[in-house]
């Protein structure tokens, strides 16, 4: 499984805004934004249910008050 | 005497100059370790700062979920005191003892100087100072920006949960400049600077920070007499 962490709309991410002007220097126009996560992948076998996966990211892998969460089953 | 946890987790680093303080403030310190699976008794706790697991996955992450944790989210909601220090303010927001989280400073930077704090709240660490008293104390950290929803920030402030505030604009860019936070019933406190490091003018500022064990020290000491 995938779980893709960011941090949320409305929390100043310093660290994407840093790579934003980054780019800026390398002569990249066009990128009006850039937000900085992590990425997860978890190998997990047919006992963990959708619900548990989402107690793993909402508890664990991200923290709700300044993150959000995508989980995305794929196969191997 | 009153015996105070500190604990140590692997990347603590500032646990000996916590364990220092409460000893100067007449405590007995008592050393906790992040495995432990009771906390041996203690009246009180305090998590310092550092860089536990690494700040592996987020700051505090780790440590928030570590064995002697859970004795220590049970005991912080049942009224111990517990007070965190950088790092250690960033576990107990982790463990959801205490509202909002730390983040990034805002320019990058990892900030480590002096700063002056305003005493905003009495609390179970906070009781020997008066309402409105500035401290100087050192700042070291970069993932120190206080944040929070609008609607928590609000909350806390009707509820006089803010414990402390930066007098200069927040060096790290923490909403509404606050720099300590408390639990409702205020015997949970989290700031980002350092009280322990402020506790003998040899080797800091000054001993503003002394204040915090000694208010601790002087709750605990009452609530005995009253039993």
């Amino acid at each position: 499984m995938i779980v893709d962490v960011l941090p949320k709309a409305e929390i100043l991410d310093p660290q994407g805004q840093a790579v934003a002007r980054a780019m800026g220097r390398l002569g990249v126009s066009g990128v009006a934004d850039v937000r900085q996560g992590k990425h997860f992948e978890l190998e997990v076998d047919d006992t963990v249910d959708d619900a548990e996966l989402e107690r793993i990211a909402g508890t664990l892998l991200a923290n709700p008050v300044i993150e959000e969460w995508v989980v995305r089953r794929v196969s191997p | 005497m009153t015996r105070i946890g500190v604990i140590t987790f692997p990347g603590t680093l500032d646990d000996v100059d916590a364990a220092r303080a409460v000893r100067y403030a007449g405590g007995e310190p008592v050393a906790l370790w992040h495995d432990d699976a009771d906390l041996h008794g203690v009246d009180a706790v305090v998590v310092p700062g550092g860089f536990s697991y690494g700040d592996y996955l987020r700051a505090g992450a780790i440590a928030a979920r570590s064995p002697v944790m859970g004795p220590v989210v049970e005991a912080g909601r049942a009224g111990m005191p517990v007070l965190g220090i950088c790092n250690g303010f960033q576990i107990l927001c982790e463990a959801g003892l205490l509202p909002g989280a730390l983040v990034r400073n805002h320019g990058l930077r990892f900030v480590c100087r002096e700063v002056g704090l305003r005493v905003e709240a009495a609390t179970a660490w906070t009781s020997s100072f008066t309402v409105g008293q500035e401290l100087r104390v050192p700042l070291k950290s970069g993932e120190g920006r206080y944040v929070a929803d609008a609607a928590t920030l609000d909350a806390l402030e009707a509820e006089g949960r803010v414990v402390f505030r930066y007098t200069e604009p927040a060096p790290n860019g923490a909403l509404r400049d606050i720099a300590g936070v408390s639990s409702a019933d205020g015997r949970v406190v989290g700031l980002m600077p350092h009280p322990e490091h402020a506790i003998d003018a040899l080797t800091g500022p000054g001993t503003d920070g002394l204040g915090l064990f000694t208010s601790v020290l002087a709750q605990l000491t009452a609530t005995a007499g009253l039993r």
